[in-house]
């Protein structure tokens, strides 16, 4: 796992912009040299900016009163789904077992 | 109009299949879905054929808008499935499959219990042979547990059933009555199928020992059809909205805690259909609406990310995504097939669970249900989280594994692009789906605070991925569900039953060899050759003895007289 990987921090960003090259060089994939992480981590950072920025004038539709605060929803995402992963590791803690166990 | 069900050409095809090879089978395959495909729409809407039987009156081919919309998807996906399926597939996967595609086609258009009943078990039957007939290593236990599931089901829905017809005299395939135990058995009945708690787990137990695509086929069909039985049965069913809220959230943590590429996407099967059920509870034509179109955009996009698992399980033999990643070098189609399913199953905007599962999310609004729109919310953000980046991520990026596998053979992409294809032209071009629905659409998904919305949801979960990576690190565990309980102490003590019973067997077949063994050889001393009741005697002692009894007989009784 630690050679290779490239670290949690990364890819840190959307994540949905990434797209496989055909062509394949004989070394790196254009798409794992530290230059394109950077620059992925760098268009992700203004990708999620940009999704913020329309919320000082396109106007949600409140039906339960907070969605039109400005960038409910970007946090509201965020915050649900960093619960949702300290649900499952405390889950976890309780119910993983090795693979093997019914074999 | 005929008579006889669109589905029947699916399971008659199916079980011929065997007999046809090479070509003549793959056009079987390919040409029987679109047959059925092509009588489901000449079954005109509010047509129903009937069909006399011990006094009912059965309606084997029942035309629905709702019915047809399912018969259409679930023909379509016989069709890409039977097409991924061809360069692998064994001949008895592949008539099983048919089969069962016959039964969820025929499931849809029951106008009457009856018939449902049966076409439901035949569904039952045909899937558990599809995963028989897998090449993976844990697929006949696997099967057994399933089928057992399945059993259960069915006899909680054939009990229900007759309570049902017993009571109301009716075998008429409707929306249930609201009260009586019948509706409850049946409700449990579909839900079993559907994935509910506590039969949740059978999902993710079963379909990953399918082959790469058998679980194609498998993910199409059971709980979709269970979909479909409870639109037309249980509509606004109250209890039905915390029932799918849990199979949400159960999905997306389950999936989050798995390490099996195609456990994982098992998982999300769950999560999804619980959208459903969520929005089949509410009940409004715009949840109706949503459920049923989510059910449509569901089966393509889950069957495009099982064609992409399948199609790396095909090339690497591996299941695991610690023994996966970075395959996008090497695999292109299958990566970007892959990462456009998971962008519709996280309902990206431009793909279909965009246009569908936004539905839901607005009936919930419509009917100020603001707990339940809360809790969808934060689950459509966990969809990106467990399926949308967590799958394609581990998979074909991450760490470079050092595999360098090369994309499927033609066929197999060939289905998967003409799935991926449907998944964005659906969320590009909603209108000939809305035109599908049972309900006319009044709902514009595409408004810029709906899209803003969205975009900022799904992206700041994807952020929440990447900043979480280090506690989603993957191990090479599973973890305990439900299943656990028939799985580890009931099938102890089934284990111990049938040792119990075995050993009281044999101690009363040996007894009763014993026993026997006493008599032959007593009978053998009497009446054998060498037996006191065996020999011959001469006739003048049996004259004598004769003699002597009646003598002492005249002598008693004249004493006695006298």
């Amino acid at each position: 796992m630690s050679g290779a990987e490239r670290g949690p921090s990364g890819r840190a960003g959307g994540g949905d912009d990434r797209r496989p090259a055909a062509g394949d060089r004989a070394k790196e994939h254009w798409l794992v040299r530290p230059v394109s992480l950077r620059r992925i981590k760098i268009v992700s950072v203004i990708v999620l900016a940009l999704t913020v920025l329309p919320d000082l004038f396109v106007e949600q539709h409140a039906a339960f009163g907070v969605e039109d605060a400005f960038g409910f929803y970007a946090a509201y995402g965020f915050l649900a789904c960093v619960a949702m992963v300290l649900v499952a590791k405390a889950l976890g803690a309780a119910l993983k077992r090795g693979d093997r166990y019914y074999d | 109009m005929t008579s006889v069900p669109p589905g029947l050409i699916l399971i008659a095809g199916g079980m011929l299949l065997p007999l046809l090879r090479g070509r003549v089978r793959a056009l079987a395959v390919l040409g029987l879905p679109l047959a059925t495909l092509a009588l489901v729409w000449a079954v005109p809407v509010g047509a129903s054929s009937t069909l006399p039987f011990l006094g009912w009156e059965l309606a084997p081919v029942h035309g629905t808008v709702t019915g047809r919309l399912f018969a259409t998807i679930f023909s379509i996906t016989a069709f890409a499935a039977g097409l991924f399926a061809l360069p692998r597939a064994r001949p008895l996967e592949l008539a099983a499959a048919l089969v069962y595609a016959g039964g969820a086609v025929g499931v849809t258009l029951a106008g009457d219990v009856v018939t449902l009943f049966v076409f439901w078990e035949l569904m039952a039957v045909a899937s558990t042979t599809v995963i028989w007939a897998s090449d993976q290593p844990g697929a006949w236990s696997a099967s057994m547990r399933y089928l057992l599931i399945h059993l259960l089901g069915g006899m909680l829905l054939m009990a229900g059933l007759a309570a049902h017809v017993a009571g109301t005299g009716s075998v008429a395939f409707q929306a249930f009555p609201t009260e009586g135990i019948a509706r409850w058995l049946i409700l449990a009945g579909f839900l079993v199928n559907a994935g509910a708690p506590p039969f949740s787990a059978w999902i993710a137990d079963a379909y990953p020992e399918a082959s790469p695509s058998g679980m194609v086929f498998l993910s199409a069909f059971t709980t979709k059809a269970a979909v479909y039985a409870l639109l037309v049965g249980f509509p606004g069913t109250g209890v039905l909205v915390p029932i799918g809220l849990y199979m949400v959230f159960y999905g997306i943590i389950y999936a989050l805690l798995e390490n099996d590429m195609r456990r994982i996407l098992a998982y999300s099967i769950v999560n999804q259909v619980g959208f459903m059920v969520t929005g089949i509870g509410i009940g409004t034509e715009m949840a109706l609406n949503g459920a049923a179109s989510h059910a449509f955009a569901h089966i393509i996009y889950k069957a495009l990310l099982l064609m992409s698992a399948g199609s790396v399980l095909h090339a690497t033999g591996r299941r695991k995504c610690t023994e996966l990643g970075g395959l996008f070098r090497s695999m292109p189609a299958t990566t970007v097939c892959g990462a456009v399913g998971a962008l519709a199953i996280s309902s990206f905007p431009f793909t279909s669970g965009f246009v569908s599962k936004s539905m839901v999310s607005q009936a919930a609004v419509d009917e100020h249900a603001m707990v339940v729109w809360f809790l969808l919310a934060a689950a459509s953000a966990g969809v990106f989280l467990h399926a949308g980046i967590k799958f394609p991520w581990f998979v074909f990026f991450q760490r470079d594994s050092g595999l360098r596998p090369p994309d499927p053979p033609a066929p197999m992409r060939a289905a998967m692009w003409l799935f991926a294809a449907l998944s964005v032209a659906i969320g590009l071009v909603p209108g000939p789906l809305y035109a599908l629905l049972p309900h006319a659409v009044t709902y514009e998904p595409y408004t810029v605070p709906h899209v803003v919305a969205y975009l900022q949801l799904l992206l700041f979960a994807g952020l929440a991925f990447f900043v979480m990576l280090p506690l989603m690190r993957r191990t090479e565990t599973i973890a305990l569900d439900l299943d656990w309980i028939y799985r580890r102490p009931l099938a102890v003590l089934a284990r111990d039953m049938a040792q119990r019973i075995d050993r009281s067997r044999r101690a009363a077949e040996r007894t009763g060899q014993i026993a026997w063994a006493r008599l032959a050889s007593g009978l053998f001393q009497a009446y054998g050759p060498g037996g006191a009741l065996g020999r011959t005697r001469p006739t003048g002692t049996m004259l004598l003895w004769v003699v002597l009894l009646l003598g002492a007989f005249v002598i008693l009784h004249f004493s006695q007289s006298g």
